[in-house]
């Protein structure tokens, strides 16, 4: 997979198929530093322990239709080629917990790619899973969280049409002021991450 | 088209919506995108975005959903169109340069494109 959003994706999938109801994806750019930080916890039915070790084995899978599973596996491959490395364990309560480290300026390093088409794609999937996305990058940090969406919209799903464009150009431009210097860096106005902040700080 | 931002535009927007909302979960199109690791790999997330893309070109108002493996990797990305009262239709090797032309045979002129079918199931007899 030629972008770490495409592994992302895939990870944000295997989520789902675990029965999650809610995932978190936050992704910490630090340049200075040279380190790039991908880390993926769900709510999902989890993994016995032994199985967390053989995840990263292309030919472990819990699958009946076939012998093996190289999600992971080439994601860890990715991570490994940039001097990092990726790390499977349990969430917080339950579910699973994927942390991919990559060295940011590494000459291997996949770009991280379009996050907007991930997300959309991922947020179009079914059954809905909510998703709680914090994008650091250098001290700047755009943040979607879609209990607060779905909050506004009552009974109107997140596949609207209409819905569909609002949260393609959210995240958009929301990925953009990361990546501009010149620009503001604080987060779009009254948008649906804002609330984040105070919903980390619970215990 | 203006940009919405605020979630004063996503209400905004529920008021519009809640009055189509009824007329479109009856009477839908429904798409739907495999997007296991092989689905992914092969390309599936740009084949979900050609799609969405085309529908809003064409202005063509569409359920459009994803799934996961479905077992025929090789032939992903995978698209499945089902229309009410029609038999549901899995397309092969869908690639972003292929969705135009599936949307408009198959969606606008009703024709199945045969060339790219990899499964049918037919409608069932209520």
């Amino acid at each position: 997979m030629r972008e770490l959003s495409l592994h992302i994706l895939d990870v944000l999938q295997n989520a789902r198929e675990a029965g999650s109801r809610l995932v978190r994806l936050t992704i910490e750019e630090d340049i200075a530093g040279d380190r790039l930080i991908i880390d993926v916890s769900d709510d999902g039915r989890g993994m016995a322990e032994e199985d967390m070790k053989r995840a990263a084995d292309p030919f472990f899978t819990t699958r009946k239709t076939r012998h093996v599973g190289l999600g992971l596996p080439l994601f860890a491959a990715a991570a490994e080629r940039c001097n990092g490395g990726l790390r499977i364990e349990r969430a917080p309560g339950q579910g699973v917990r994927i942390v991919a480290t990559f060295q940011h300026g590494h000459l291997d390093r996949p770009p991280l790619g379009d996050m907007t088409r991930t997300l959309l794609s991922f947020l179009m999937g079914e059954p809905l899973c909510d998703l709680v996305y914090t994008h650091r990058r250098n001290g700047k940090i755009f943040e979607l969280d879609t209990r607060l969406v779905r909050q506004e919209l009552g009974e109107i799903p997140l596949s609207h049409p209409q819905v569909r464009e609002w949260l393609g150009s959210y995240i958009s431009e929301g990925e953009e002021t990361l990546t501009h210097p010149g620009e503001h860096s604080s987060m779009i106005p009254s948008g649906p991450g804002r609330v984040e902040h105070a919903e980390t700080q619970e215990p | 088209m203006p940009k919405l931002k605020s979630l004063e535009d996503l209400k905004k927007l529920r008021d519009q919506a809640r009055q189509d909302i009824r007329v479109r979960l009856d009477t839908g199109t429904r798409i739907t995108v495999g997007m296991g690791t092989c689905g992914i790999a092969a390309g599936a997330r740009e084949t979900m975005h050609a799609i969405l893309e085309e529908l809003k070109k064409r202005e063509i108002e569409a359920h459009v959903t994803t799934v996961g493996c479905i077992g025929m990797c090789s032939y992903e990305p995978l698209v499945d169109i089902e229309q009410a009262g029609s038999s549901r239709i899995t397309y092969g090797n869908v690639k972003p340069d292929r969705v135009p032309r599936l949307i408009e045979e198959h969606l606008i002129n009703g024709r199945v494109v045969q060339e790219w079918v990899v499964g049918r199931l037919e409608r069932e007899s209520a």
